[in-house]
């Protein structure tokens, strides 16, 4: 049990980093509660996979303290941590059997052999591999190796967090959601921290409490599944999560009022003057963007993407790209339309981040 | 079946292949089976001789059979002895290779050299490193007052004939081995260190079962090269003191060109052949086996 402080933790794989360029991981402050789910999300590349490595002990941070409650842990070897890690590929020992796969760490750490046997059936009976016990670990499926990876970290008693480095990754799309949401109960079930590593935003949002946004290295919001939906606190988490993602319109912002090219668009709120050297954008969901035959701001329709459920219109605003929403009753879209903007979630970003207005 | 196409200028393709396999392979096999049921007296004079050379050979208490079986014991001692050092001398080795860096070129490069030396070369090498006036090896050893002498003390011809073979081939044992433990995707040591496994333990569960079909064929390679040792104990040793590193190749060749007892020789060219093949065969599938036995 226990709550992790990242304190100004920062990486550089480079001996001597100079720029933040050369940092895989910008500093980081942020405290992980006890019992949460959390999720790091970002593209490959972004630091998710090194910041997960940091906390597990596989990855010696550069710079900053990584505290476990209150104990300094920066420089503790892996195995005096109490950590699991489940990777992206089922690590498994090949000549055991399933059951000595989950007994290895409690013998590694001379634990009296009848307590280990009730871990192992305890976890076992969670996991549902009580039925592979007695069998060879590897030739079972890739969704059972990852069960037993997983295993083996919550055999011991002693885990206050549970690492997931992309676990999903290798697993058939059938079986994602049947693990995914063995996942959640184990999580219910035991009251321990995890942590979940994915670029897949779908896996983030129904699997987190709250969710991690990483970009280049650094963490560019932290929050609820709803908070990086409805008010994403950069222009990156707008486009990133999203399916389309987020429509971002250059534009000048004066009061309640936003001018993109010769249409003018209504604010939710009003807004102070900006800087005229300041790139200020607008950005609205595709959810909030309705496509209309007649009233509202005059576009130019690309494309329509018929997606079953939804149909979504590529369209142009004076110039600018942006997806909109196709209402289930119009059937014929001609060249030119319009689209009417929902003010509510009209944000405003200056220079990618963004902009609290004043409730007008 | 019918709507395949059919074009008899198939066969300019596959004769080739056949061509070669029959002047490479099969042509002179069954010369030698033809010698070897066969006598000769002077040149060119042969009479049908059945299967007696194989009685013969088979049976200890006639004079070849004798010289047959001892060759045969040594042979498989030499092969034994040899896969024992090695394979566990080039794993070991190869678990102390760098992982990254420059230098794991540089080590590969000098781990590798004596197997670039041609036999003959090597057998010449030592036959000088191991004389007891000018030879580094034998001077020393004589030096410090051991009995060392290949051509006189078996033991010494023995220690020699075994030492030149591991110095010769460990290496490829060793790049076998390090291909293998590279293809380790580092999950695994991460996952044992999180699991708190001692370093024994990660040999143990994770590294030498990843190894095992790297070491089938390491061990397989091995074992038909050594029991088919012949340039090394030639130029060194001669197959002496006595016939303490008379192997089954140097008695073969004694027997063929040196007596030219043509069918005794392909008699016994043929049984070696098919001990080889034999053991080989029996140890693959085993090995197999065992595997596919571990999946079910």
């Amino acid at each position: 049990m226990a709550r992790i402080t990242l304190d100004g933790i920062a990486h550089a794989y480079a001996r001597n980093p100079q720029s933040p360029q050369d940092y895989a991981l910008q500093p980081l402050h942020h405290v992980w509660e006890q019992g949460k789910a959390y999720a790091l999300l970002g593209p490959s590349g972004c630091g998710k996979t090194t910041l997960l490595n940091i906390i597990s002990g596989l990855v010696i941070p550069s710079e900053g303290r990584l505290l476990f409650d209150e104990r300094d842990v920066t420089r503790l070897p892996t195995e005096q941590r109490n950590i699991a890690q489940v990777f992206q590929f089922p690590v498994i020992y090949d000549t055991m059997t399933v059951a000595e796969n989950l007994a290895f760490p409690l013998r590694n750490r001379k634990v009296r052999r009848p307590q280990i046997a009730a871990r192992v059936a305890d976890i076992a009976a969670m996991l549902e591999l009580t039925p592979y016990l007695n069998r060879r670990a590897r030739g079972l499926t890739a969704d059972a190796k990852q069960k037993i990876s997983l295993g083996r970290g919550l055999v011991r008693s002693d885990v206050s967090a549970v690492l997931f480095d992309e676990p999903l990754t290798v697993i058939d799309p059938a079986l994602k959601w049947e693990l995914r949401s063995k996942l959640k109960a184990v999580h219910r079930a035991l009251d321990l921290l995890m942590i979940y590593v994915t670029h897949d935003q779908t896996e983030a949002l129904t699997f987190a409490d709250r969710v991690v946004v990483l970009n280049e290295g650094r963490a560019v919001q932290i929050g609820t599944p709803e908070e990086l939906f409805e008010r994403p606190e950069h222009t990156f988490v707008g486009y990133f999560i999203g399916s389309p993602g987020m429509n971002l319109l250059p534009a000048q912002v004066a009061g309640t009022r936003a001018q993109v090219g010769d249409c003018e668009v209504q604010l939710g709120a009003a807004y102070p003057a900006m800087p005229a050297d300041a790139r200020i954008q607008i950005g609205v969901r595709p959810d909030f963007v309705t496509l209309a035959p007649t009233r509202g701001l005059k576009v130019q329709v690309r494309r329509v993407d018929d997606l079953g459920r939804k149909r979504l219109a590529h369209v142009s605003l004076a110039g600018h790209p942006m997806v909109a929403m196709v209402p289930d009753g119009m059937a014929t879209i001609g060249a030119e339309a319009f689209v009417n903007l929902d003010a509510a979630h009209v944000l405003v970003y200056r220079d990618d981040v963004r902009v609290e207005g004043v409730a007008a | 079946m019918n709507d395949k196409p059919w074009n008899n200028r198939a066969w300019f393709f596959v004769l080739p292949v056949l061509a070669f396999v029959l002047f490479s392979s099969i042509v002179p096999m069954m010369t030698v089976v033809n010698y070897s049921i066969q006598d000769s007296m002077g040149v060119n004079n042969f009479f049908w001789n059945g299967d007696a050379w194989f009685r013969e050979l088979l049976d200890p208490s006639t004079e070849i059979g004798a010289r047959f079986a001892g060759a045969l014991v040594r042979t498989f001692a030499f092969s034994l002895t040899c896969l024992a050092i090695e394979l566990p001398l080039g794993i070991a080795i190869a678990l102390c290779l760098p992982r990254r860096g420059w230098s794991i070129g540089a080590s590969l490069v000098l781990i590798a050299l004596p197997m670039l030396i041609p036999w003959n070369v090597v057998g010449t090498i030592w036959q000088i490193f191991t004389r007891a006036d000018i030879g580094l090896f034998g001077a020393v050893l004589t030096g410090i007052g051991l009995p060392y002498n290949v051509t006189q003390d078996p033991v010494s011809a023995w220690v020699t004939i075994v030492v030149i073979d591991v110095w010769h081939w460990t290496p490829l044992v060793i790049l076998l081995s390090y291909a293998g433990l590279r293809a380790i995707p580092d999950a695994f040591y991460q996952a044992a260190r999180i699991d708190g496994a001692s370093r024994w333990a990660v040999f143990i569960k994770i590294e030498l079962p990843k190894l095992q079909k790297v070491l089938v064929i390491a061990t397989l390679l091995r074992f038909m090269q050594t029991f088919m040792i012949y340039t090394e104990p030639v130029v060194v040793t001669g197959g002496g003191p006595g016939n303490a590193t008379t192997f089954l190749s140097i008695d073969l060749v004694k027997i063929a060109i040196g007596q030219v007892d043509l069918g005794k020789a392909a008699a016994m060219s043929l049984v070696y052949n098919l001990i080889i093949i034999t053991v080989c065969w029996v140890f693959y599938t085993v090995m197999t086996q065992l595997e596919r036995r571990r999946d079910a």
